[in-house]
């Protein structure tokens, strides 16, 4: 009988009236990547939670290495060996990537905390297992790949042999996503054993040894990766067959909808994060910005939003200047906005979803009057967003937003955006943490969007999203347009190409 | 459920200290209450002192659901009480006249202070905190000098003047009907105050942008939401609750302002809405709580030699346990494990009989 490293039998979880995992069962041979694939809301992080000894199990078992355990805390899965790599961060943002390895077990000299002691062991692991990090920086100045390195080494630190990454490549460039698996691969080979939650196929097909795929909480089946397609495995994980390509029929683009010229922002750090930007958005037409992340979208979609005034230069909505209007004005004109931090922008976690789906039309007819809150008109509207969109939770829409699962908030958002007809359409990272027949569904909606005749503004750091959806291409490095390309005639070499600084054909800037 | 536990545990608290004063807890409890609740009299007069608590329960728990810690309550009372009490000593008008005089002035001086730490906060990212502490001794000494100068009573240096009849929140048909109690009107403003307060947190507009601007800021911000304005408000309303409070301590419970005190029903306000949860009913209940511990201990005292300050002690592991509500949510599994544990013993051995 082969032993496995981690064993979950029969595992039932429920919250309230919902079966989050409905008899499930995985294991995970020694030097193995299992993913763990399903749709969001499917039951993975909760499974992987009671793993990790966030949750407890209401029945069904967990063994390691072939011992039966209790799971009681994350602290008695660290002395397991199991080690969780979380897709929301936790990390303390002033301290410094040594402070937070060793927080939770300072090494101790006399009364004082010997780390420099730590610095140390932790510069050994980072070259052992090729994790490039700078022990004295402080987490809020280095990159997001840098942050998920420090997470990386924080269960390394505590001799895990077990690791399970949530969704890891969510938050980083192709780039770093490379330089990951190449993390991973290493791990393999110095003898750790990995989960994998993810909903990237194509990563899967990478990187990954088996494949247990889950769906509405039970599980569907465990495959070998190097014997199924991506097709096979994603119509397993929603139960009935995907479509991959985008069904777009060609279109003339009409009068325009957005114009910038020549605006400049300043970032956070007081310096231009754009400069000098012109660009126009037509009705029934896309436009995807492509670029590596903090290189002027979220100045650009903050500008054109009003969530942060501009130096110089013009922002015009179907010819009505908008440039120092307010966030609350421009929404009225016909804004819709999908931002790309759904935490901090997109809900109120307090809130419950019918609250939600009314944070920007509150003050309009029906929704209130005389200053008053109709709530039978609120919680129909918001009805109506949770069953186009498929929003599931655990009490509809009177659940609590912060008890959504990520997938699902994401729903709710661009939900609630979309359905106010807008004008112009802002979507940032608008699949961001979804599931494969989520995002199908949503790239459908927003094609819906352009054929109705409304403008698409696309931000994305999915290059394979920006090309398949946009019309028009424009690439963006450090705040300027490198280059503006029509979708058709476009590919990815060149695009990246763009996207890196090199500047490209059809740029109209020296 | 948290709160019940923290009372819980304050009061077993409160019993191992009557039992290290040789006394036994049950009847040092039964005092205690008897002394708050036995009679009419008593009962409304532990009402009366609650009345002030309510509102400034309310008024710390409004401004904690917006997002926003309200410390700057006694500086509130004390700018709603001397303008209150300025109008009163001034002005000669008939008494329906004098009340509205009386409690809108309250209710601006309230808005003021309660406004600026607002403002502070909203445009030039002064914390609350900070602000509220120090206008709360700008109050004091504003009350003082106003006093000392224009309404000194002729007696006591120390007081303003008695606060004339028609001003003042002492109704003689209340205080006679109440076997000579303290109660007044101020428990109508304290109920009206709550309706209004239940009101615009659930059903207005007002109350959902505040909310949302309490909850996340960054979000109400994109959605179109005035967080500077929304911050203002909801300190101004904050404030011109506690400014009622002042009125009603004063003008009701008692009958002049005295100079050189800091109003402890301004700190206590954050320790009633805690143990409420900043739940406006709770804040009712929580207040009439404390009222029961502070008027019961003086009867308490008399027959039992167990000192007045136990009470105080009561409170405060209340309130440790309340603010500690985190360490009795971990703990909620275990101690309904135990508590179905007990039931179910106790049901075995009835079974078994």
């Amino acid at each position: 009988m082969e032993e496995y490293v981690v064993e979950m039998r029969d595992i039932v979880k429920s919250f309230g009236s919902l079966r989050a995992n409905d008899n499930i069962s995985l294991r995970l041979r020694k030097g193995e990547i299992l993913a763990l694939l399903g749709e969001n809301g499917a039951g993975k992080s909760t499974l992987m939670s009671i793993l990790f000894g966030l949750y407890k199990a209401d029945s069904g078992s967990i063994f390691v290495r072939g011992s039966k355990v209790r799971i009681t805390s994350p602290n008695v899965a660290n002395e397991l060996g199991i080690g969780m790599v979380h897709q929301h961060f936790k990390l303390v943002h002033n301290f410094t990537v040594t402070e937070n390895i060793v927080l939770g077990l300072e090494p101790q000299k006399g009364i004082s905390m010997n780390l420099k002691g730590a610095a140390e062991r932790i510069r050994t692991l980072s070259q052992k297992y090729g994790l490039d990090v700078d022990p004295n920086a402080k987490i809020e100045n280095i990159s997001v790949g840098m942050q998920q390195r420090v997470e990386i080494l924080k269960m390394l630190y505590r001799n895990a042999d077990v690791l399970i990454f949530d969704e890891p490549t969510a938050v980083l460039t192709p780039m770093e996503i490379r330089e990951l698996i190449a993390i991973m691969r290493g791990l393999i080979s110095e003898g750790k054993s990995i989960i994998l939650i993810t909903h990237k196929l194509g990563e899967i097909k990478e990187v990954a040894d088996y494949c247990t795929i889950i769906r509405r909480g039970k599980l569907v089946d465990t495959v070998k990766v190097s014997d199924a397609t991506q097709q096979k495995m994603a119509e397993m994980m929603v139960g009935h067959e995907i479509s991959f390509v985008i069904d777009k029929k060609e279109r003339e683009p009409g009068p325009p909808v957005l114009t910038v010229e020549n605006l400049s922002v300043k970032n956070t750090q007081g310096s231009l994060g754009l400069t000098d930007f012109s660009l126009t958005v037509h009705s029934g037409e896309i436009v995807g910005i492509a670029g590596v992340d903090g290189n002027g979208q979220s100045e650009l979609v903050e500008a054109v939003t009003g969530l942060c005034r501009s130096e110089k230069g013009s922002i015009t909505i179907n010819g009505q200047d908008i440039t120092r209007a307010s966030i609350a004005q421009r929404i009225h004109k016909g804004i819709s906005h999908i931002p790309e931090d759904r935490q901090k922008r997109g809900l109120v976690p307090d809130y419950t979803i019918e609250e939600n789906m009314i944070l920007e039309v509150y003050g309009q007819p029906p929704f209130s009057k005389h200053g008053l809150l109709n709530k039978k008109e609120i919680r129909a509207y918001a009805r109506k967003i949770v069953d186009d969109f498929d929003v599931r939770s655990s009490a509809g829409v009177l659940s609590k937003a912060g008890t959504l699962s990520g997938g699902n908030q994401q729903k709710a958002i661009i939900g609630r955006e979309l359905q106010k007809q807008p004008d112009l359409l802002i979507a940032v990272q608008p699949t961001r943490g979804l599931d494969v027949g989520s995002i199908e569904y949503i790239h459908k909606r927003i094609v819906e969007q352009r054929d109705a005749g409304k403008a698409v503004l696309l931000v994305s750091l999915e290059l394979d999203e920006v090309l398949q959806l946009s019309d028009r291409i424009v690439a963006i490095n450090a705040g300027r347009i490198t280059g503006e390309i029509l979708a058709k005639d476009a590919d990815e070499n060149q695009v990246g190409l763009m996207m890196a600084g090199v500047r490209g054909k059809g740029n109209p800037q020296s | 459920m948290v709160s019940i536990c923290a009372i819980l545990l304050g009061f077993v608290a409160g019993a191992v200290l009557m039992m290290t004063s040789s006394s036994n807890p049950l009847s040092g409890f039964m005092y205690l209450f008897q002394g708050g609740l036995k009679g009419v009299s008593r009962f409304c007069n532990t009402l009366a002192y609650a009345v002030p608590l309510m509102l400034t329960g309310l008024s710390v728990s409004f401004a904690f659901q917006t997002g926003l810690f309200n410390i700057g309550a006694p500086g509130q009372m004390l700018i709603g009480g001397i303008f209150a009490t300025s109008l009163a000593l001034t002005l000669d008008m008939p008494r329906v006249v004098m009340l509205a005089i009386v409690i809108s002035a309250a209710i601006a001086g309230g808005t003021l202070w309660g406004a600026i730490p607002g403002l502070l906060k909203a445009k030039f990212n002064v914390n609350e905190v900070v602000s509220g502490i120090m206008l709360n001794w700008i109050a004091y000494w504003i009350v003082y000098i106003t006093i000392s100068d224009n309404f000194k009573s002729a007696t006591i240096d120390t007081e303003s003047q008695a606060i004339p009849g028609a001003a003042s929140l002492r109704e003689p048909f209340l205080t006679r009907l109440t076997g000579g109690s303290n109660l007044n009107l101020g428990i109508l403003i304290a109920l009206i105050a709550t309706a209004l307060v239940v009101f615009i947190l659930a059903k207005t507009v007002m109350g959902y942008e505040m909310k949302a601007v309490g909850f996340n800021s960054s979000a109400a911000e994109y959605g179109g939401i005035n967080v500077a304005k929304n911050a203002i408000l909801a300190m101004a309303i904050s404030g011109a609750l506690s400014g009622l409070a002042g009125l009603t301590f004063y003008m009701g419970y008692s009958n002049n302002m005295r100079i050189g005190i800091m109003p402890s029903q301004g700190f206590d306000g954050i320790a009633v809405a805690l143990l409420a949860n900043s739940n406006p009913i709770g804040v009712l209940l929580s207040a009439f709580f404390f009222a029961i511990l502070q008027t019961g201990k003086g009867f308490m005292n008399a027959m039992m030699p167990i000192p007045p300050e136990i009470a105080d002690t009561i409170i405060a592991v209340i309130i440790y346990f309340a603010a500690a509500s985190k360490l009795i949510e971990i703990n909620m599994d275990r101690i309904k494990g135990f508590v179905l544990r007990r039931m179910g013993k106790a049901k075995a051995k009835k079974g078994g009989q």
